[in-house]
């Protein structure tokens, strides 16, 4: 299959590029920008005028919910979500069931994606055996099996000893570690930021320190140990100072930030509206401006969705005991895009969830250069549409958007030159 | 008139009575008035009205508290509505049954008000939000959120003794981080111009961001009592000393304890009131309780009359004019 | 709109009527109640006029109503009182206007939860007729025949004036 998408908008920030440019695709990469190949006849040919061209988004962060809570989203219809979105490449946690600790768990996972043909999943295995905090997992062996990092997802690495440990083991594969930076001993029940709306709802705070105690500690074991980490879905302002700090120092670390937590505060849960029960929770007006600046400056290289698609039921208790999480796939766009209100410009803004991820992935993605995989997404720039939960392709209806009006509409989407997705 | 809530609608009027927070003023106050009317039903020889007959109340209590149910039950028979207790323990909820689940099945009982009682702040807004459209929900407590009737019968009984509002200062002491009665007194206090609310406690019970109430936080006792015109003491539940918020018992009364000597340094008609139950000798000491300035019984016979207000001004529709008919 | 001015007329005449019909059946001690609002300005006046020294209870009868489940509580309830003992006493109820009867039927209603009266005398200012239930007055001021959709209401207490009004 050949395609040719004519007229578009080019834009690849891996290799700076910027400008109106034809894109030329042959079995499925990537084998000329501007004028096509001599001999090259397209099989396709899409119009792309008005259109953004860019590589398919690399999302750091989505759960599947396969296997283990299949009531909530499979590989197949969260892929499918993520390709309508413009991602074409997701990661996905090793907080499955079972835990992502065994190269069997990979080789599922994998299978069922295969199958599905919609975007492409990279995992990160088990930091320690079954997440448990306790005895460290088969690094070898999953990195083998292909996992692209470990982590420990949610649950925390309660001894600094045993992460220490882990830390240096990850680093004899030369695996990056992710940390999720949370301390649940210092937010017993904690389910919104400790301040004026958990007061004034009385909901069990979550503190900023139970994120920058974890980033503190884990820093100084990174500086120890000399092992590569990414520190993922930052929320406190604080967290960014130290992140800021240690990569002046010259420590390998780099950070993200799901994208609403740039938009949104504490505020918006109201009077209970558990579509805002998040993890890391939604926290002030200061922690999202600090966040945004970490954006532009660059020290959070990366903005991901932390997609957390959920059944209707988990959301229909007490605020407090509904499960925390939002299914946001199909809203990384605009809310990227939403970062041109904020000091970048569509290239920079387009970086953040394009090479910048796939980089901290050490994946080859997020780029459209010569002989790359053609992961392609073209979108509407400027178009406007208003999100409904019923209308999302994820299982997961849970969006805090609900309603809202965003700019930034995906139009179509090819995933190694076939095209998955189509507006229709 | 304000914007329509949950618990008033579109016409101002009450649908739900959820939270203090937010209730327009002249609400508040019909509330009150409304009470006081009741309070002479409870001194004549039959303390019984006709106006809930044929209702069903049922007393949801997911948390048990006999004295606060018995007041709700009190209410709800001198209004001669039938009253169904229902003391739900939680251990549906740990077989997998969801308090959608729970309300689902007592809607069957076609009740016409659930008075609601739970753990879990914001439980009530949720029953609210999801039980049929003719039942009314009056919250008894939820979590550490709100406890309407507990605080609107505080103001009433302040109202009692000091009527003006705007010129007394009140002091809340005591564990303000856990108390859903601090919250729903701090907000009555403050629709109703309260010219001054202190919250007296050490750090480890004082919620971040409290002053975003409007209140003025203080951490010395005698500090906090000084001058005011009404001390509000609150229960210390005994698993503070667990979650390491408190070392014990005695230190918190030694620092915290309203006593006789710490009552001097308020103002000399100041009153004392408590929402029950008392901890003698560990919030207060009992001739503080039992002297003359407590107002502690009277609190319970209002907590009767404001929760027959309640109960009244939720059931029903209102005409705009109230115009009597024959 | 019309408006009756002669109401200090019309309430000697209650007086006097109402001193007749609590003679014949002997009753000498007895207690007035009125019903808020208007009620309460009548009882008030005939006490004035009857030199009775006595003090003169007062209904809401917001709690007895049999329409608050279609029109809710009054949004200004006022306590009633009754600052005597009603058991065996003989009491004189006053409303100020007559109509459906169903005021009427709350406030015995009421009195009855103070205690069971030795007897109840129905004294009303204005009847309109159009009674639904079989309660008639002792003593009536004034008979007035209501066009349809016109109502008539009390103002007062000082001076009291009776007015008809177009319903709303």
């Amino acid at each position: 299959m050949r395609i040719s998408i004519r007229g578009g908008h080019f834009i690849d920030p891996a290799n700076k590029v910027d400008d109106t440019l034809d894109l030329h695709i042959a079995d499925g990469r990537v084998v000329a920008l501007g004028t096509a190949p001599d001999g090259f006849q397209s099989d396709r040919e899409i119009d792309a005028e008005g259109l953004v061209v860019c590589p398919g988004f690399v999302d750091l962060c989505a759960r599947l919910r396969e296997p283990g809570a299949e009531h909530k989203g499979s590989i197949e219809s969260e892929t499918r979500a993520a390709v309508s979105g413009g991602i074409t490449t997701v990661c996905v946690p090793p907080d499955t069931d079972p835990v992502i600790d065994d190269p069997s768990v990979v080789e599922l996972i994998r299978r069922r994606q295969r199958l599905a043909g919609q975007a492409k999943v990279v995992m990160l295995g088990a930091l320690t055996r079954q997440l448990g905090g306790e005895f460290l997992s088969e690094m070898g062996a999953l990195m083998e099996a292909g996992c692209v990092g470990v982590s420990n997802a949610w649950v925390p690495v309660a001894n600094p000893l045993v992460m220490r440990r882990a830390l240096e083991y990850a680093a004899t594969f030369d695996l990056t570690v992710f940390s999720v930076p949370y301390d649940p001993l210092l937010a017993p029940d904690g389910c919104a930021h400790e301040g004026e709306t958990a007061t004034r709802l009385g909901l069990p705070g979550v503190p900023r320190s139970a994120e920058t105690t974890i980033v503190a500690r884990d820093l100084a074991l990174i500086e120890e140990t000399g092992v590569r980490a990414h520190f993922c879905r930052l929320s406190a302002a604080h967290s960014v100072d130290l992140i800021e700090r240690a990569i002046g120092h010259g420590l390998p670390v780099t950070a993200d930030v799901c994208a609403h937590q740039l938009y949104l505060t504490d505020r918006d849960v109201g009077e209970f509206d558990s579509r805002f029960h998040l993890r890391p929770p939604l926290r002030t007006d200061i922690d999202r401006q600090r966040l945004l600046e970490g954006v532009r400056s660059g020290s959070i290289t990366a903005v991901c969705s932390d997609h957390q698609p959920h059944d209707q039921d988990a959301k229909l208790h007490p605020f407090s005991d509904t499960e925390p999480g939002a299914s946001t796939l199909e809203t990384l766009l605009p809310l990227t895009l939403a970062l041109r209100d904020h000091g970048l410009d569509l290239n920079s803004a387009l970086e953040r969830i394009t090479c910048a991820p796939a980089r901290i992935l050490r994946i080859e993605a997020g780029t459209l250069g010569l002989g790359a995989a053609a992961d392609v997404c073209l979108f509407e720039p400027d178009t406007e549409w208003v999100v409904e939960s019923h209308a999302l392709y994820s299982n997961g209806r849970n969006t805090p958007l609900d309603g809202r009006r965003v700019r930034g509409r995906v139009k179509q989407v090819l995933v190694d030159g076939r095209s998955v997705f189509e507006a229709g | 008139m304000s914007a329509p809530t949950l618990q008033t609608g579109a016409d101002g009027r009450l649908r739900h009575l959820l939270t203090v927070e937010g209730l327009p003023r002249p609400r508040l106050e019909e509330l009150l008035n409304t009470a006081e009317s009741f309070l002479g039903v409870t001194q004549r020889e039959v303390k019984k009205v006709p106006l809930l007959r044929g209702k069903t109340v049922v007393n949801l209590f997911f948390e048990s508290s006999t004295r606060t149910r018995t007041t709700f039950e009190l209410a709800a028979k001198r209004l001669s509505a039938d009253v169904i207790n229902l003391s739900v323990s939680t251990s549906a909820t740990v077989k997998g049954e969801s308090l959608l689940d729970t309300l689902r099945n007592l809607e069957a009982m076609h009740a016409d008000i659930f008075v609601v009682r739970h753990g879990t702040s914001g439980a009530a807004h949720f029953i609210a939000q999801h039980c049929l459209p003719h039942v009314a929900v009056l919250n008894a407590g939820d979590g550490r959120h709100a406890h309407p009737t507990q605080a609107l019968l505080d103001v009433f009984t302040i109202r009692r003794h000091k009527p003006n509002f705007d010129q007394i200062k009140v002091a809340i002491v005591g564990d303000i981080l856990n108390s859903r009665v601090a919250r729903s007194q701090i907000h009555a206090l403050t629709i109703l111009d309260t010219a001054e609310v202190r919250v007296v406690a050490p750090r480890t019970l004082l919620p971040v961001g409290i002053e975003s109430l409007g209140v003025k936080v203080f951490t010395d006792l005698t500090q906090g009592l000084a001058g005011v015109d009404v001390i509000i003491m609150l229960r210390l539940q005994k698993e503070r000393m667990r979650g390491a918020l408190l070392p014990s018992e005695h230190e918190y009364y030694r620092q915290f304890g309203l006593t006789e000597a710490r009552l001097q340094g308020a103002h000399p008609e100041a009153i004392v009131m408590h929402p029950g139950p008392i901890n003698r000798g560990v919030e207060i000491d009992s001739s503080v309780a039992d002297g003359a300035r407590s107002v502690i019984l009277e609190q319970v016979t209002n907590g009767i009359a404001i929760r027959m207000a309640a109960m009244s001004l939720i059931m029903g529709t209102r005409t705009q004019d109230g115009r009597e008919v024959g | 709109m019309m408006q009756l001015d002669d109401i200090p007329g019309i309430l000697n005449d209650m007086a006097g009527a109402l001193s007749q019909h609590l003679d014949r059946r002997g009753v000498s001690d007895f207690a007035l109640v009125g019903i808020h609002t208007g009620g309460m300005w009548i009882a008030r006046a005939l006490q004035a006029c009857l030199d009775h020294n006595d003090p003169v209870g007062g209904l809401d009868i917001s709690f007895y109503r049999d329409d608050f489940t279609r029109i809710g509580l009054h949004p200004r309830v006022q306590p009633s009182s009754l600052p005597f003992q009603v058991e065996n006493r003989h009491v004189v109820l006053v409303d100020d206007v007559l109509y459906t009867g169903r005021t009427i039927r709350a406030a015995l209603n009421e009195i009855f939860d103070y205690g069971r009266p030795a007897s109840v005398t129905l004294v009303v200012l204005v009847d309109r007729g159009g009674r639904e239930l079989p309660i008639a007055a002792d003593v009536v001021g004034l008979e007035v025949a209501l066009a349809a959709g016109n109502h008539i209401k009390l103002s007062g207490p000082d001076p009291l004036s009776l007015n008809i009004l177009q319903d709303p």
